[in-house]
């Protein structure tokens, strides 16, 4: 899968709410396109965004084809302890995307 | 086997028939319709107005990348928040949008996403919170030129 691009703040205060930005490439593919030879593009999307905090689940999303291309999600999580966020975009053909990203709590 | 005019008759009449409805007619009676969709999340239960705020931009050129915010207003503590968030589109050929799934550790519940829109239409954001109920709010979005072309791709 393709490139994925996050924003989180690299440090933030405990307790304080902070703003996570995701997207990755991605043609999320609605199944309703034909390609230049008239065959129908058939239905490729990412279905599905977990974001765990510390290994554990802070933010989850299901996505069906009516989510543009290049998904992008704008979600918020409490900054409870320094440690990694990790994010996950699963694809309806079975591969994975990974990212993580390093947050210090003070 | 015998054939007569009256067979050929009904064999062209089931032919029709078979016609019509394979396939557009097939393919519409398995598609989700609206109603369908929201009963799969409500249960049943009546959503009330309100809590929930969902921007949408009143035009929209094209529908390809609409940019879409929803927010419910919710204490977000262990006893009292939002669980999960879902948006809706009446007027896509495919009711559901997105879920999304939340909890106290949120922080915060508003969401930012962008979707696609094939026509001018309603969208539909429902809240359930922590203690079952559900809250909604509703857009209208006007949108010039739709993300796809499925009233006539679609088969």
């Amino acid at each position: 899968m393709a490139e994925a691009r996050i924003s989180i703040p690299r440090s933030a205060a405990k307790g304080e709410v902070i703003e996570i930005k995701v997207l990755i490439q991605h043609p999320m593919e609605t199944g309703f396109r034909r390609d230049l030879e008239g065959n129908a593009i058939p239905v490729h999307i990412i279905d599905r965004f977990v974001c765990t905090y510390n290994g554990e689940e802070v933010f989850r999303a299901d996505f069906h084809p009516s989510i543009a291309a290049n998904p992008y999600l704008s979600f918020h999580t409490v900054a409870i302890e320094s440690g990694r966020l990790e994010f996950t975009w699963h694809d309806d053909d079975g591969s994975v995307h990974t990212e993580s990203a390093e947050i210090s709590v003070v | 086997m015998k054939v007569d005019r009256r067979g050929v008759l009904s064999l062209a009449g089931g032919g029709l028939a078979l016609a019509s409805l394979h396939p557009l007619a097939a393919r519409e009676a398995r598609r989700l319709t609206y109603d369908q969709a929201l009963q799969a999340i409500t249960g049943g239960r009546e959503p009330t107005d309100g809590r929930v705020t969902l921007e949408l931009p009143k035009i929209a050129e094209t529908g390809n990348s609409v940019p879409l915010t929803v927010h419910v207003e919710s204490p977000m503590t262990a006893d009292d928040h939002v669980a999960r968030i879902h948006l809706l589109s009446m007027g896509n050929p495919r009711p559901n949008v997105a879920s999304f799934h939340l909890g106290p550790r949120a922080g915060l519940a508003q969401v930012r996403t962008r979707i696609k829109l094939s026509r001018t239409q309603q969208v539909v954001a429902l809240a359930e919170m922590s203690d079952g109920s559900l809250w909604r709010d509703q857009a209208s979005i006007v949108v010039t030129l739709g993300a796809c072309v499925e009233d006539i791709w679609l088969d």
